[in-house]
């Protein structure tokens, strides 16, 4: 009998140690997913606790697939109170599925309108810009014997074989911007003809929107195409890297905020959203990203390229969550389906 | 009792032992692993297999429509879309099928419709299942709405769930899906011959020649076994990248692709491979060598007739293990893979990439067959095997024969500098500052709390993961075969019980995971609390490494005559007091085993746990794989050496605390 109590003991010991974690819901805890960079939460949860000390944030952090999956398939049992911080893209997802509270936080009216959601009552409620740009590796391109692309369409260009490098918009959020906003700037047709002539060029997809940008910079690839926030951080750690905003434009996508549908403890949430969007928090996400919500309150950041503001084209949120899933399966078929790398 | 006697007599009333209370006591513990098995591997099978049923569909039928006239007046008739689609043949059943995040335009049915146009249109539900949006905001009931022209284009059908095999329909007529099969199986059938050939070899010269350092190499090729699988395509990619030390030996071929996986496959798949085939090099029969010889065999002649059909149940068996890795193991493809798709890395981009939870379990059940069919023909043949050494065998010994010595020990430093090499690249490239502009050596790649993955903190989870799977593990994998093994009677039991604990080994690890996330992560479940916490990680860990474990328990058991239980029935002591004083003791090396086994595979596995790790329990072998994910590649190296020298030292304590413990409890072995 004895041996079987002990060997009962470490199992039960760790689904005890585990039990705190969901039974918590006391009422002035904020259950808060996010995709926001780690290095980033604390100062987040610091200035937030200044204006309101008693509500405490527990974060849960992961990539932007992995978040926007647990909260679907947390569908019908929510455990989030509140998504800081994830991408537009995502949250339309969970707006469709019925999972967001609309909410019009106080100082709406201050952000620039194509950063809020266009419902009466927002949905949700952007935070800052998330830009593509194309990474440039300098001393590798030399050596290759390339000329910097100016634009989406110089990247088509048969000198560029083999040397650039791309997300797959079927794993990846940031391939997936990249190949919206073509289709939007290029129109339907104009779109799939370019990604035809550019997946000629394309040496391999990654899974990940960082990865082109931080092989560039290795000097794995000479052209990453990628997002200047990434740029900006690896010309800053020393990398030999240009960052190209292409001329056509580029798409993006934003981090935004949103109360989900079922919260707890909705005036908790709601004060959060609302501090979301003061000018102190959007001064906060300047840090590190250089287009925030709220107009003219941004100061240039350091490597980041300019005239990225101007370059951003008017996303159409709604075209890209609507044909996802076509767009995607269109994507998949057309250069996916060859196996072998050329 | 002869045959006769029972003819002779009527059938009297079956007899039936009356069971003491320590039978039940075993059986009762019996069921309570057998539970455990159902419970952490047939419901959450079941739970993915249902899954993958479960089909999208657009009912038109659930939805109306009324259109307006110019003047934007209703004259209140209502059409179904179903009506308007059989009407203007628009749309086929497959067409109507969707995955979960399908969306339908309405404006299609309207031949006229223009935006600009003052007509007006409601639209409702019929039913309360069905959801449309407009914009994208999401609209159920039956209550009408009424929307104008430039409004309407915005409305979106939402699809409803179905049960179907709509999903399988999908896959396989989508080629990007199905030619992973191809791809998976070439890579692995490529993989198992080379990889079973230099085993061989590798084997061969270390039980049949009398070259030097044979301690030395057997220790190198156990090495890989002691990293993550991905860790090998990290240094291919530092070896034969774009920016390679030695990339040109590809002749410009790329490393990204199958050759990066194959030669990555090898290298951890070899120790397995080495090891079974040794096992079954090690016994042999010098008679039959000696026969060879005085029938004036040639040495290849002996070799085909001899050696190699002695050696064929450890080939085919290793070639099987070696078979149902590669095509299972998700973390070097995900690595070095490039554009070639293949099915484990195919899940994780159906679910993590496109949140299509539905297609990730189709790809899973694909994924399924090979490593069934596998595995089942693996038993089969291991059924067949009949004992070669006889009390009457003359071990076989090898002579020294100076220029086959001197060629296997050139063979095997070929692999050991090989598997050295691997492991040298990464701890090398894990301490260079900036690869390839600033080769100064620096600790900056171990700031792991700099980079995505989840920092130190995830290095010391895994460790804590490594040690509560270890214990936890071995306390009920060896209590499992114990039961089992001892018992009496209950032979469906038993049997029952036997081929639940073979499961594990045929399900992929990738497979497990997800199949963990349906059924765990259902509100509904009581089991829900685990979900997100160490304790499913442990779980998931112990059930996927199970099958190997129970064998070697089994293996151990089966030495021990069952005059153990006899003499203690005979002697009035409970049987667990047998198993805690005796049986415990005895098969202490064995048990020493399952829990090194154990520690080294949950702090090595990528593929159950990527699904199950939550923020608070990030591990160290996925944070490798997401600091690769995210282009960190110097700290995904550095970490995973870390993994390797932590089961380095794990191993060497193994071994110490296994002389010790040996020497004290194993005494009564020596004379």
């Amino acid at each position: 009998m004895n041996l079987r109590k002990t060997l009962q003991i470490p199992l039960a010991a760790a689904i005890l140690a585990a039990a705190p974690v969901t039974a918590q819901s006391a009422e002035a805890e904020l259950t808060v997913y996010t995709a926001v960079e780690a290095e980033d939460l604390a100062r987040y949860a610091e200035a937030f606790n200044e204006k309101y000390p008693d509500i405490k944030i527990n974060w849960v952090r992961d990539s932007t697939g992995i978040v926007t999956a647990k909260l679907l398939a947390e569908r019908d049992n929510p455990q989030a109170d509140v998504v800081w911080g994830l991408a537009a893209t995502s949250l339309l997802l969970l707006k469709s599925e019925g999972m967001l509270e609309a909410y019009a936080p106080d100082g709406v009216k201050d952000l620039d309108p194509k950063f809020v959601d266009a419902d009466d009552v927002p949905s949700w409620v952007g935070m800052d810009a998330w830009v593509a740009a194309v990474c440039y590796n300098t001393v590798e391109a030399e050596k290759a014997g390339l000329k910097p692309p100016t634009s989406w369409k110089d990247l088509t260009d048969p000198v560029y074989e083999g040397h650039v490098i791309m997300p797959n918009p079927n794993s990846s959020g940031t391939g997936f911007l990249d190949v919206s906003s073509w289709l939007q700037m290029f129109g339907e047709e104009g779109g799939w003809e370019f990604m035809d002539a550019l997946h000629n060029n394309i040496a391999r997809y990654t899974h990940s929107g960082s990865k082109p940008c931080k092989l560039a910079a290795a000097g794995e690839i000479p052209i990453g195409v990628s997002f200047a926030f990434r740029g900006a951080k690896s010309k800053a750690d020393g990398a030999p890297l240009e960052i190209i905003v292409p001329s056509e434009g580029v798409g993006w996508d934003m981090e935004a905020t949103a109360i989900v549908a079922g919260t707890d403890d909705l005036e908790a949430a709601q004060a959060l959203v609302d501090f979301s969007v003061t000018r102190g928090a959007m001064e906060m996400y300047n840090s590190g990203y250089a287009v925030v919500a709220m107009p003219g309150v941004a100061k240039p950041v350091k490597h980041f390229p300019d005239g990225l503001l101007e370059a951003m084209i008017e996303n159409d949120f709604e075209f890209a969550a609507n044909n996802r899933a076509a767009i995607l399966e269109e994507w998949q078929s057309r250069y996916d389906g060859k196996s072998e790398p050329k | 009792m002869s045959d006769t006697v029972a003819k002779e007599l009527p059938a009297g009333p079956a007899v039936k032992g009356k069971l003491s209370r320590d039978d039940l006591l075993m059986r009762g513990g019996m069921a309570v692993i057998a539970l455990y098995l159902v419970v952490t591997l047939v419901f959450p099978l079941y739970a993915m297999l249902s899954k993958s049923f479960s089909t999208f569909w657009f009912d038109l039928g659930q939805y109306e429509v009324q259109v307006s006239n110019e003047a934007g007046v209703f004259d209140g008739k209502a059409i179904s879309f179903a009506a308007l689609n059989e009407e203007m043949g628009l749309l086929s059943e497959e067409d109507l099928t969707a995955g979960s995040d399908g969306r339908l335009g309405v404006t299609q049915f309207f031949p006229d419709f223009s935006f600009r146009s003052p007509v007006l249109y409601k639209i409702r539900a019929t039913t309360d299942s069905g959801r449309y949006l407009v914009g994208s905001k999401l609209h159920t009931g039956t209550v009408w709405l009424e929307l104008d022209s430039n409004t309407f284009r915005r409305v979106q059908l939402r699809p409803i769930k179905s049960v179907g095999a709509g999903n399988f329909v999908k896959f396989f007529s989508t080629p990007a899906l199905f030619n992973s099969i191809r791809n998976s199986l070439w890579i692995a059938v490529v993989s198992t011959v080379v990889t079973v050939s230099l085993a061989f070899w590798f084997a061969y010269a270390l039980n049949r020649s009398c070259m030097r350092f044979k301690g030395f190499f057997r220790l190198v090729a156990m090495a890989p076994i002691l990293v993550p699988s991905l860790l090998p395509g990290i240094a291919l990619v530092y070896l034969f990248g774009n920016q390679g030390m030695i990339k040109e030996v590809l002749f410009g071929a790329s490393i990204y692709g199958p050759i990066g996986i194959i030669i990555g496959s090898i290298f951890f798949t070899l120790p397995h491979a080495f090891i079974i085939i040794s096992t079954a090099l090690a016994i042999s029969d010098a008679r039959l060598y000696e026969a060879a010889v005085s029938l004036r065999a040639s040495p290849w002649r002996t070799f085909w007739t001899v050696t190699i059909p002695g050696a064929r149940y450890g080939l085919i068996s290793a070639a099987f293990v070696v078979f149902n890795l590669v095509i299972t193991d998700f973390g070097l493809p995900k690595v070095i893979g490039g554009q070639f798709n293949v099915l484990a890395v195919d899940i994780y981009k159906q679910v993590i990439g496109q949140q299509n939870f539905e297609m990730g379990a189709v790809v899973s059940v694909v994924l399924i067959v090979p490593a069934i069919f596998a595995f089942a023909i693996d038993r089969l043949v291991q059924s067949k095997q009949v004992a070669l050494l006889s009390a009457r065998s003359v071990p076989y010994q090898p002579n020294p024969n100076p220029k086959t010595d001197r060629i296997f020990l050139i063979y095997c430093s070929l692999v050991a500098c090989f598997i050295l090499g691997i492991l040298a690249i990464c701890q090398y490239a894990a301490l260079i500052k900036f690869w390839p502009y600033d080769l100064s050596l620096s600790f900056r790649n171990y700031q792991f709390d700099r980079m995505d993955g989840g920092g130190w903190s995830s290095y010391f989870n895994s460790i804590k993961l490594g040690l509560i799977t270890a214990i936890a593990g071995t306390s009920v994998v060896f209590f499992g075969a114990y039961l089992v093994e001892k018992s009496n009677g209950f032979k469906v039991g038993r049997s029952v019980f036997q081929m639940f604990a073979m499961l594990p080994m045929a399900i992929p690890g990738m497979v497990l995971g997800l199949a963990y996330i349906f059924f765990f992560n259902n509100p509904s479940n009581p089991l829900n609390v685990i979900y997100g916490t160490m304790a499913i990680l442990v779980i998931c860990t112990v059930t996927h490494f199970y099958t190997v474990s129970h064998l070697t328990a089994v293996t151990a058991l089966k030495q021990m005559d069952r005059e153990f239980e006899s003499v203690a029935a005979s002697l009035k002591q409970p049987t667990m007091k047998l198993f805690a004083r005796v049986t415990v003791p005895v098969c202490l090396p064995a048990v020493l085993d399952i829990s090194i086994y154990l520690f080294i595979n949950a702090m090595t596995t990528v593929s159950a746990v990527v699904f199950l790790y939550s923020p608070k329990t990030t591990l160290a072998s996925v944070a490798v794989l997401n600091m690769d994910d995210a282009g960190d590649i110097a700290p995904a190296a550095a970490m995973g050496m870390m993994i390797f020298y932590t089961n380095a030292g794990a191993r060497i304590l193994h071994l110490i605390a296994s002389k010790g413990i040996l020497r004290r409890t194993q005494a009564w072995r020596a004379r």
